[in-house]
């Protein structure tokens, strides 16, 4: 009896200190309060100015379509990378792996640094553009893609892929139509991987990103330091959107019926 | 193959190459060692490092405290067991950690009125909040691979409770822990971005690299990112040791599909 309350009573403590300040602000973002304390006022105000705002909406959707353009780019590399080490002989493999590890284990400043000094004081590449941010993200995004697909071509049936060539297939027929639908679960998850990868970075983006551009991250960071109020409380509504969507879309992906185990 | 290969080379190999070569020349493009002798004996740097290693080491013993039970419970328990509640624990990694942190900066502030009075336990406290769910998913990872049998062996052999968590969940949970220790320390010795929302300080490693950065001296940022890297290395090194198996492609931060 008391050993069940003590586990309840932790699993408890710990979901209220995850979830607590999400709430808590979700709740005060459909007020007028400017701070958490008093609540004044049932209003839509804070959600208004997050969809009227232009500044907002171009930062809201410049973030998610760079973690699109970024995550599709980082998967067809990533997949066409683990296919093209996966038929290579075995030296060159370990080399790739070697390589494909120091972004995973690698810290993200560090990467980031390292690509801005490299594209800016190296190569001369304008800042003005996005070649930066994107092949920043790139090198973070990608290596997570190879490391999901890799493991599913090591686990397929080779023999199939013989048996495609040995049937009159070309090697580009034989990789489309039959290691690409054996794979595919695995470039998905690399894809969503990639996405979320591109949406909660924060230190690539600082240091590659073009002046004038700001992903949530960056955007987020700098508008604490200031003091307009407005813009802080419909930070505020942002977060409940997200953190509703997310919920949602955790609650869909776990309805789905289970294919196969993940990796 | 060949593209990815000349990516890798290009973004990811050469990065270092530069970063190396900056951080072994002076401003006129000599090679010298004056940068790293700076770094040593420049008390702010070396206070930084102390001070995020620090805050790392906290983070990450709290996070373990926290979450090893919530794994245990989860994974082992009787409650839980059947409907697994890991997505309540890990959904927060998919909100942006930017929105999040300003969240429980809004709460802090809330309680304490000033935020500036207790930098390093807000420091501490939102590193918690934000990595606490990149703690518990390698450790249920673990816990679940963990055979019942091997607890109830133990049990019919004598042992206690208490000594059955000891002597056998504890030792074979090991390569969770090491996982969960990585995917959190070495994020929260770079993290600036936590100790800047609450406190607009530069103590962290990684805020180091920023400042250098912004003043267009590449080479003493160099060095940081040198140094981080030296010590990333040493904590691969000694986690492989330990778990003496290939890590999982789920080996860091925040992310698993």
């Amino acid at each position: 009896m008391m050993k069940k309350f003590l586990q309840y009573a932790w699993i408890g403590m710990v979901l209220l200190f995850l979830y607590a300040p999400i709430l808590i602000l979700g709740i005060y973002s459909f007020t007028e309060s400017t701070m958490i304390g008093s609540i004044r006022g049932f209003s839509l105000k804070n959600y208004i100015t997050l969809f009227t705002t232009p500044e907002l909406l171009q930062m809201i959707f410049g973030t998610v379509a760079l973690a699109f353009v970024v995550a599709i780019l980082s998967t067809i590399l990533g997949t066409a990378g683990a296919i093209g080490t996966f038929y290579s002989k075995k030296n060159t493999e370990h080399a790739v792996e070697l390589a494909n590890q120091i972004p995973v284990v690698n810290a993200d400043v560090v990467t980031g640094f390292s690509i801005c000094i490299l594209l800016i004081a190296f190569f001369n590449i304008e800042k003005d553009s996005f070649f930066p941010l994107v092949i920043g993200q790139m090198t973070l995004c990608t290596p997570f893609v190879y490391l999901q697909v890799m493991p599913r071509l090591q686990q397929m049936d080779q023999h199939l892929y013989e048996a495609a060539l040995d049937l009159g297939c070309n090697t580009s027929q034989a990789l489309m139509k039959v290691t690409l639908p054996q794979i595919w679960p695995a470039v998905l998850s690399g894809f969503m991987t990639a996405i979320t990868l591109s949406l909660d970075d924060y230190f690539i983006a600082t240091y590659t990103k073009p002046a004038t551009f700001d992903t949530i991250s960056t955007y987020v960071v700098n508008a604490t330091k200031g003091s307009q109020t407005e813009i802080k409380t419909a930070l505020w509504a942002l977060s409940t959107i997200i953190f509703v969507l997310v919920v949602v879309m955790t609650i869909a992906a776990n309805r789905l019926p289970k294919e196969e185990e993940e990796l | 193959m060949i593209p990815y290969a000349v990516f890798l080379v290009l973004f990811v190999v050469l990065p270092l190459f530069v970063i190396i070569s900056y951080a072994f020349t002076n401003g006129n493009g000599e090679v010298s060692f004056e940068n790293f002798i700076h770094f040593f004996q420049n008390r702010k740097t070396i206070g930084t490092l102390l001070y995020s290693t620090a805050i790392a080491v906290l983070t990450t013993v709290f996070c373990l405290l926290l979450g090893y039970p919530v794994a245990y419970i989860l994974a082992k328990g009787e409650i839980f067991r059947e409907h697994s509640l890991l997505f309540l624990f890990v959904l927060p990694m998919w909100i942006n950690f930017t929105l999040r942190i300003t969240a429980m900066k809004e709460i802090l502030t809330f309680f304490e009125g000033n935020l500036a009075y207790h930098p390093f336990f807000n420091t501490v406290f939102c590193m918690v909040y934000d990595f606490l769910p990149f703690m518990i998913q390698p450790l249920y990872n673990a816990l679940t691979k963990l055979d019942d049998s091997m607890m109830e062996a133990a049990q019919d052999l004598g042992a206690n409770r208490l000594q059955v968590i000891l002597k056998v969940v504890l030792p074979l949970s090991i390569p969770g822990i090491v996982s969960g220790i990585t995917m959190v320390f070495l994020p929260s010795m770079t993290n600036y971005v936590v100790l800047d929302l609450v406190y607009n300080s530069t103590y962290i490693m990684g805020s180091l690299i920023g400042s250098y950065f912004s003043a267009y001296d590449w080479h003493n940022g160099s060095v940081i990112s040198l140094v981080l890297l030296l010590i990333i290395c040493m904590i691969t090194f000694i986690s492989n040791r330990l778990t003496r198996f290939e890590p999982e492609p789920e080996t860091k931060k925040r992310r698993t599909a």
